[in-house]
């Protein structure tokens, strides 16, 4: 990025007073940030205080990649959308209200799903990534290519009350590169154990925090003002205030960019995270199934293993066992008939199925594919999703 | 036995039962720790990817514990 020849307006130059007043930061800085091009992949909880601090903050050319559309539930956390935007593209929502927040910077909207046969392209005509992604082979996805195409990857992530947030593939001033994602995390945890923010939930305020610190690092890294976050992972723990900050090292063994790298292009990201390397398949039945089942006076005893509060929100009528106790209940499950189990969504219920099959050798148990939350998309939305 | 002071965070905060935890094991190195940790509380091994930081600093396994250290336990999230 070239910023020796930016120009600002009377307008801009009032607009970002409060940043070239500061002497570490200056007119200077505020040049590169015009000058920047960064990709916000994700905008939902963190690129939400992501892209309006960058928008905010004068960064010339602003890329959203989300292929998703805004939903009620997403307003708890999600600041970039109001109630009029429920139903809209989110990528498309999120421009015109950085548009009116900013209209001295260009907004460039990637509706579609970030995968590996557009990651390359997409990325490559950005000088900066931030990683706010909600799921695993995204994640893994958003490195490698920021590897290969030697690109910065501010990163951060949050679970429940807890976030994370570190500057992976940096290289410094000196030509030094910083650490990636896998040399802290090789291998990804199999699906279902590790909670998505729709499964373990999160509070609201903790992605405003943790992506505020991501802009934070994107407009550093851009501006090369104070120290870059690489080779460190901070972590913010929001039940107690505590935070830590952990010093990172490459690993050889890194399969990217370690002493003998085997990733030389991107692979198959949801190959890569799957199940099926792990853990033996378990029965499965659809919703559609399920309700033919009942149509049809089928024999069997439904189980729900989600927690007693969202039972009370929403259920199908089914015996309740949450999945922490199944073990201590498995006398209350049926070997006789046909057992259907389900949760929000199915990974708790495929725990809760394996768990049973291991220690009590069950073999009459079906996992309902995609939980209450597919029976309510398929069979009855009038009930309520939470 | 050696007796070390457990840091956990995200989901093996779950795993272990809590914040905190105490471990008492045979080894001084932090792949005895890992192998003393994953046969105490089998789901960690499940996770198949854990970082485990000595005194704030990433840890390979061959890395020696001392008695005062402070071990945390860092598994991957994945929430946006």
């Amino acid at each position: 990025m070239n910023h020796e020849n930016i120009q600002f307006s009377k307008e801009e130059l009032a607009r970002y007073n409060r940043h070239i007043i500061i002497k570490e930061f200056g007119l200077d800085a505020q040049k590169k940030l015009k000058a920047a091009k960064v990709l916000v992949i994700g905008s939902g909880g963190l690129g939400s205080p992501v892209l309006l601090y960058l928008a905010a903050a004068g960064v010339g050319t602003i890329g959203i990649v989300d292929f998703d559309v805004v939903d009620d539930s997403n307003l708890q956390r999600q600041v970039l959308f109001g109630v009029h935007d429920v139903g809209k593209s989110k990528a498309e929502a999120a421009r015109q209200r950085l548009q009116s927040l900013n209209p001295f910077i260009n907004i460039e909207v990637h509706n579609v799903q970030f995968t590996s046969k557009n990651a390359l392209e997409l990325i490559k005509k950005y000088d900066v990534v931030a990683d706010g992604t909600d799921n695993f082979p995204t994640r893994y996805l958003v490195n490698d290519a920021c590897v290969l195409l030697n690109k910065p990857n501010v990163y951060a992530s949050i679970f429940q009350f807890e976030g994370q947030v570190s500057v992976f593939n940096y290289r410094n001033s000196k030509g030094e590169l910083g650490p990636n994602y896998r040399d802290l995390y090789a291998t990804p945890p199999p699906p279902g154990l590790v909670p998505s923010c729709a499964e373990g939930g999160v509070l609201g305020v903790l992605p405003g925090i943790i992506g505020s610190l991501q802009a934070l690092e994107v407009i550093k890294v851009i501006t090369g003002v104070g120290e870059i976050l690489s080779g460190r992972f901070y972590i913010f723990d929001a039940l107690n205030f505590e935070s830590r900050t952990f010093n990172l090292k490459r690993n050889p063994n890194n399969p990217l960019n370690g002493v003998n790298p085997t990733i030389k292009e991107l692979i198959d990201y949801e190959e890569f995270c799957s199940v099926k390397t792990v853990e033996r398949a378990i029965k499965e039945i659809s919703v559609k199934e399920l309700y033919d089942w009942q149509v049809r006076g089928e024999d069997f005893q439904l189980i729900d293993v989600r927690e007693p509060h969202e039972y009370d929100i929403v259920n199908l009528g089914a015996e309740l066992i949450p999945l922490g106790v199944v073990s201590k209940h498995a006398e209350k499950i049926d070997r006789t008939k046909k057992v259907v189990i389900h949760c929000k969504t199915g990974g708790r219920s495929a725990k809760a199925i394996r768990e049973l099959e291991d220690k009590f050798g069950f073999t009459n148990l079906y996992n309902l594919k995609a939980g209450i939350f597919g029976w309510i998309d398929e069979v009855d939305p009038e009930l309520t999703k939470y | 036995m050696n007796k070390y002071r457990i840091k956990a965070f995200g989901i093996t905060k779950d795993l272990l039962g809590g914040r905190e935890t105490f471990i008492e094991i045979e080894g001084h190195t932090v792949g005895h720790l890992r192998a003393a940790l994953n046969e105490r509380y089998p789901q960690l091994l499940g996770l198949r990817s854990l970082f485990i930081a000595v005194n704030n600093d990433y840890a390979d396994e061959n890395i020696q514990l001392n008695d005062a250290d402070e071990i945390a336990l860092i598994p991957p999230v994945s929430g946006g």
